[in-house]
């Protein structure tokens, strides 16, 4: 069993109006010394033993459907775990 | 000419895009479930606003995975129109059958309102009818309409004249205020404004009504002898 964290993020280059109107908000609550938010997804994944490549098959989900790419990047984490 | 208005859990114009072509344009069209394989009887596809499978992951992500977007990007191959409004335009965008990707509207806002627009090209096959710099008013209803793609995509959609219609003044920070763009052939057609919602006068609004009649005309003059 593995069990995946997936990070998707707004790709540098890209604007993001929310994390902007999150900033925004900060500094008017007094916490001026927040320069910048960027607002993501975080997913988790959790794989059984019948997948062979969890690494090549995670970067392929990625690509096909958790992220997309003309605006986001991904980052995963993979993490063995028992069986429940 | 027959069109196919596809339809995925969550579309809700449907019924509208089906009004526009059956009764105010007067052309044959059946509503086909998002499980369909096989799209051949259809001379154009239309995919309809709404919120596919309410919008989870990203507006469009689950969507362009469906049955018969296999069968959308065959009839898009084979040079039939598929035009995608709103939510169909996201589809197009997940599919990859237009280039670039929609974010959140600036204001963080849904913009519900009716919109002027301006046709920048009006030799495709959705534009005919248009005049090139004509005035039109279409309504706009979408949370995520505000069009991005990098420079390199954007210099290129302004190279091949893929610019179909923009903003006539900025309404949700689109990139060069773009509203709809067409792929480079030029026969696949993604836009926010509705034009389904502006068929009639009795609508506020019959600006729409001439891309649906710029559609027939174009697969008349192809397809009909002595048309």
């Amino acid at each position: 069993m593995y069990k995946v964290k997936v990070y998707v993020t707004l790709r540098e280059s890209v604007l993001d109006p929310q994390g902007k109107a999150v900033q925004q908000s900060l500094s008017s609550l007094g916490y001026q010394g927040v320069e910048e938010v960027r607002i993501g997804k975080y997913m988790e994944l959790q794989f059984d033993d019948s997948v062979r490549d969890v690494e090549g098959t995670v970067k392929e989900v990625c690509e096909k459907l958790l992220s997309n790419p003309v605006i986001e990047d991904y980052r995963y984490e993979i993490e063995e775990s028992a069986k429940q | 000419m027959k069109f196919a208005v596809i339809v995925f859990p969550g579309s809700n114009c449907d019924v509208d895009m089906y009004h526009a072509v059956k009764d105010e344009l007067g052309e044959q069209v059946d509503l086909v479930w998002h499980d369909a394989d096989n799209l051949d009887e259809y001379d154009g596809i239309l995919l309809p606003g709404g919120f596919s499978y309410g919008d989870y992951l990203r507006s469009g992500a689950i969507a362009h995975m469906s049955n018969v977007m296999a069968a959308v990007k065959r009839a898009a191959e084979a040079d039939k129109p598929v035009l995608g409004v709103c939510n169909g335009f996201q589809i197009l965008l997940e599919s990859g059958l237009l280039p670039g990707a929609m974010l959140r509207n600036k204001n963080l806002k849904f913009i519900c309102r009716t919109v002027e627009l301006s046709v920048e090209n009006d030799e495709t096959m959705f534009t005919s009818l248009y005049e090139k710099g004509e005035k039109i008013s279409i309504p706009v209803a979408h949370g995520e309409g505000n069009y991005y793609c990098d420079e390199a995509t954007l210099a290129k959609l302004k190279e091949n004249n893929q610019i179909a219609f923009t903003y006539a003044s900025d309404v949700n920070g689109s990139l060069s205020d773009i509203a709809g763009i067409t792929n480079e052939k030029g026969n696949v057609l993604g836009m926010m404004p509705h034009p389904e919602r502006a068929v009639d006068e009795l609508l506020g609004s019959a600006d729409g009504l001439k891309l649906f009649q710029s559609i027939v005309k174009h697969w008349r003059n192809s397809h009909v002898v002595n048309a």
